[in-house]
């Protein structure tokens, strides 16, 4: 274990965005953001892993299906295997399925538009590793920007899904993409590696974004990091 | 050079927005004897041989790159 704060890794794919404002909810939360790289087969010994929103790839072939095969994703599924704890948010939602370490597939949302938004979300399992500072059926707010943010999966994995607790945030007031069950975001079986289409990134400060009540996730990861 | 081809289209029960889009659009035009449209992807693959090796190893290609199997089903064939 490292000292000092805990070190999260943000991962830059060519055509991520919102890696720098991952970075900066990371140093928000008190923890020190650690920049990795797509072409890298190196996590610098980084405690927790962040895969951000944008269009890796330019979004070529299927959201996330080339950043699947990047070199430092041979790592992080390695690692996420081991327990690390990984949150991909949007693009790293697709990614993390792609990649199967998450459930399902990401479609194009079923009014055919760009959402851009300030979404409502209830959290329904905060026992996860970055969700662990929510209180389980709190609702908060953070922003929601997709084209292809269906989540789609066949009812047995949904049902499964829903059994075992792994649904993470739902989709409150209006599911704005026609995600299956108003499913926005899931974690796997052991709770290390979450994904959800939000932007909990973009709600960590008063200033600029609907609140801070994304910045729970990030600060989560830390307080799972430092009971270990 | 022979050529394969690889067609990729979403599974009959998976929503098809594009193709929505698509069928939607062709009233508009004057087309109206069109009941639905599905919209895949087709890839082109040129290679030295189309043993049944090479064929396997596309079905491969398909499976784990081309298509993604939870909401996608693929066809591998020779293009004549």
């Amino acid at each position: 274990m490292t000292t000092g704060s805990p070190r999260v890794g943000v991962v830059t794919f060519p055509g991520s965005l919102d890696d720098v404002d991952a970075r900066r909810a990371v140093r928000l939360a008190g923890a020190e953001p650690v920049a990795l790289w797509h072409g890298d087969h190196d996590l610098q010994g980084v405690d927790a892993v962040v895969l951000p929103g944008g269009f890796s790839y330019g979004d070529y072939l299927r959201c996330g299906a080339i950043a699947r095969f990047a070199p430092i994703m041979t790592e992080v599924v390695a690692a996420a295997n081991g327990g690390l704890p990984v949150l991909g948010i949007c693009n790293g939602f697709q990614i993390l399925c792609e990649s199967h370490l998450l459930p399902g597939a990401l479609i194009r949302n079923d009014h055919r538009t760009f959402v851009c938004r300030d979404q409502q979300l209830v959290v329904e399992n905060a026992a996860t590793a970055w969700t662990g500072d929510y209180a389980e059926g709190h609702t908060i707010t953070v922003p929601l920007k997709n084209g292809e943010g269906g989540f789609v999966a066949d009812t047995d994995t949904l049902d499964r899904l829903e059994g075992e607790g792994q649904v993470v945030v739902r989709y409150a007031g209006v599911n704005p993409n026609g995600s299956l069950r108003d499913i926005a975001g899931i974690t796997n079986e052991r709770g290390n590696v979450v994904g959800l289409m939000p932007h909990p990134e973009h709600a960590v400060e008063e200033l600029t974004g609907p609140g801070t009540e994304g910045l729970g996730f990030f600060t989560s990861v830390l307080t799972s990091l430092v009971a270990r | 050079m022979p050529r394969v081809i690889v067609d990729v289209m979403p599974k009959p029960e998976i929503l098809d927005p594009q193709g929505k889009a698509v069928h939607g659009a062709l009233p508009r035009l004057g087309f109206d004897g069109i009941t639905d449209v599905r919209q895949g992807k087709r890839f082109e693959l040129e290679v030295a041989t189309a043993d049944d090796a090479t064929l396997a190893e596309i079905a491969q290609i398909a499976e784990t790159l081309l298509s993604n199997p939870v909401i996608e089903d693929f066809t591998v064939r020779v293009d004549a």
